[in-house]
């Protein structure tokens, strides 16, 4: 197994890295991308969030702060500016990543032209002006919006990293089933194309101290289906394990699972596995003692 | 060939449960299909009737005059109206509403309603819903009063939720009393709930699940939907956490409503005010009761004698 990750943690709204981007101060910023790359990411995402106010300065001042470390870093640009996106995208030495691009009009207007001037990669997210899709058939439907505008400023599809949009399982199974069902349409829709996903929304709402465990086994199952990238917090240990192919007894776990073969879970490991897969499967309902269910 | 129903199997069955003592007792749930469908398989227990019963006169002054006529005489006296409601019209349960305990409200002291509590049951034959003020912190201080000075009269005693269900779950466990377990319309809290509960060791067949209503016209299809879900997941997957009867608090939420209570001067268009409100409540515990609820805590008698008549003929 073998996720592409893009690390998280570089964000406005973080409690060290807000003040640092505002103060214009590098080291924080240097020191914990450093440790992201150490960490395996494979690509960093800078979150700047609505940056309404001098927006453009401030991408740009991060990305040159951060290509200061390796200059050949991949990045996310991650903010509601475009104008801010706009200014990391011309000093970005590597393809950047929009992040992101709903099927949103004005949005697409705003940010396809980017995608195009730039040679960008983007994040094509599942959603339209009506807000969040409720299947998949709305997922297909906002994708396929999307992809007759970009096509229309002939955009490659290989610049494509299709968010089909993960939910918490707390709040409607269903959506996380139909992640699971729109997840494997994504290359016909769209050949070429790559994906992505914030992957722990799947937790949220959970208990702090279980998230960790739904974020991965939801991401084994999205892998068997043809998951290939993921957002991800480089600070969680077994979850880049995880991404980096080493957790291979409980991928295959999983994927028999998954397959429909009989399992017995014996170690605590497994019934962990087990009762997690079940709760994210839909075979039994979640609660947030699923673990004691 | 004769034409044959296509029948569906379930994996699972309602816990039946009995509440009240001595010869009040009265049994709900045991059944093993979804609503409607008591071709499929069993369904031993009938949908039970409550009556609301307010232990304090100023709960009752915003009703409609309609909604007060039946309780004229009664009003002001829980013991009085409770037995007018079992014996004149044919109430099935009592819901005793400790409104007045509400912090907000008149703040009244646990002590003074758990001996009202004992003086109603103690009137009544029939089993004996206890409805705190939904005051989390105050619930627990009051029912777990009631629990104590109502030992061993498996009173159904509510709504817990997740804030206070350890005081109630853990007075009802020792005086021996049914808990109803509330959650806002959320399926997997509703589960939450069941396991928090059996973790704290109340049996499974001392809870009741109020899934919260939402009236007609005010959210009554994601209750409707929640209740679906309790059921399948409880019938169909075989969940043994959702495997318990469910209650509706029907009557206060539909006589709140807009539609129940506004005057014909304001809302012409509205038609008669007499029977608007009781159609309110007749619609509303119709649907709640084909969608699955086992209880149904009602106000008005002619809602009342409308809905065992729907139960009289489901069950036919």
């Amino acid at each position: 197994m073998k996720i592409y990750t893009i690390a998280e943690s570089i964000n406005i709204m973080s409690k060290t890295i807000g003040p640092a981007i505002r103060e214009r101060n590098k080291a924080p910023i240097q020191q914990m991308m450093e440790e992201e790359l150490a960490a395996g990411a494979d690509m960093i995402d800078l979150n700047l969030g609505p940056a309404r106010k001098a927006g453009d300065e401030m991408m740009k001042w991060l990305v040159e702060t951060v290509q200061e470390v390796k200059s050949d870093v991949r990045l996310a640009l991650d903010s509601t500016n475009s104008v801010a996106v706009e200014a990391g995208l011309k000093v970005c030495n590597e393809r950047a990543l929009v992040n992101s691009i709903d099927a949103n009009p004005a949005y697409m207007a705003a940010r396809l032209p980017l995608v195009k001037n730039y040679d960008a990669d983007f994040v094509a997210l599942t959603m339209s002006e009506e807000g969040i899709p409720r299947d998949a058939n709305e997922r297909a439907v906002a994708l396929s919006t999307i992809m007759i505008a970009a096509d229309e400023l002939g955009i490659d599809h290989a610049r494509y990293w299709v968010d089909p949009i993960v939910l918490p399982v707390s709040v409607d199974i269903n959506q996380v089933k139909s992640y699971m069902e729109f997840l494997p349409m994504v290359c016909e829709i769209v050949p070429g194309a790559t994906n992505t996903c914030g992957l722990s929304n799947v937790s949220n709402g959970a208990p702090d101290e279980l998230r960790p465990i739904l974020n991965q086994v939801y991401l084994m199952m999205l892998f068997n289906l043809g998951q290939e990238s993921a957002i991800v917090d480089a600070y969680d240990k077994d979850m880049m394990d995880l991404c980096q192919g080493k957790l291979v007894e409980d991928t295959a776990f999983i994927k028999k699972m998954q397959d429909g073969e009989a399992v017995t879970a014996t170690t605590d490991r497994e019934i962990v596995l087990e009762k997690t897969f079940k709760a994210l499967n839909g075979d039994v309902l979640y609660s947030h003692s699923w673990l004691e269910d | 060939m004769a034409f044959q129903f296509p029948k569906d199997t379930y994996s699972g069955s309602i816990l039946e449960i009995a509440v009240g003592s001595g010869d009040g007792i009265a049994k709900v749930g045991g059944q093993n299909v979804m609503p409607l469908c008591n071709f499929e398989g069993d369904v031993p227990n009938r949908a039970l009737v409550a009556m609301e019963v307010y232990d304090n006169v100023a709960a009752t002054e915003s009703w409609t005059a309609e909604a007060k006529a039946p309780f004229a005489d009664v009003i002001g006296d829980p013991v009085a109206w409770a037995k007018k409601c079992q014996d004149e019209y044919g109430a099935e349960m009592i819901c005793l509403q400790l409104a007045s305990t509400d912090p907000n409200d008149m703040d009244t002291g646990a002590d003074e309603a758990a001996a009202l509590v004992k003086k109603v049951a103690e009137a009544i034959s029939v089993p004996l819903v206890v409805w705190g003020s939904e005051s989390a912190e105050k619930d627990a201080e009051v029912l777990s009063k009631v629990a104590e000075v109502c030992d061993g009269m498996n009173l159904i005693l509510g709504p817990a939720t997740e804030d206070n269900y350890k005081k109630i779950g853990g007075a009802a466990i020792g005086y021996g009393h049914t808990v109803v377990a509330q959650t806002p319309i959320d399926v997997n809290m509703a589960k939450q709930l069941n396991i928090l509960l059996g973790n704290l060791g109340v049996p499974a067949n001392k809870i009741i699940m109020d899934p919260s209503t939402g009236a007609l016209g005010y959210g009554i299809e994601y209750t409707y939907s929640v209740m679906e879900r309790i059921r399948l997941t409880a019938l169909k997957q075989g969940d043994e956490k959702m495997q318990l009867p469910l209650i509706c608090d029907v009557a206060k939420y539909a006589w709140k409503t807009r539609e129940a209570g506004i005057s014909e001067k304001e809302e012409p268009g509205f038609g008669d005010l007499k029977t608007r409100g009781i159609l309110w409540e007749i619609v509303t515990a119709s649907d709640l009761l084909v969608s699955g609820a086992d209880i149904l805590i009602l106000r008005h008698p002619e809602s009342v004698r409308v809905i065992k008549k729907v139960i009289d003929d489901v069950m036919a």
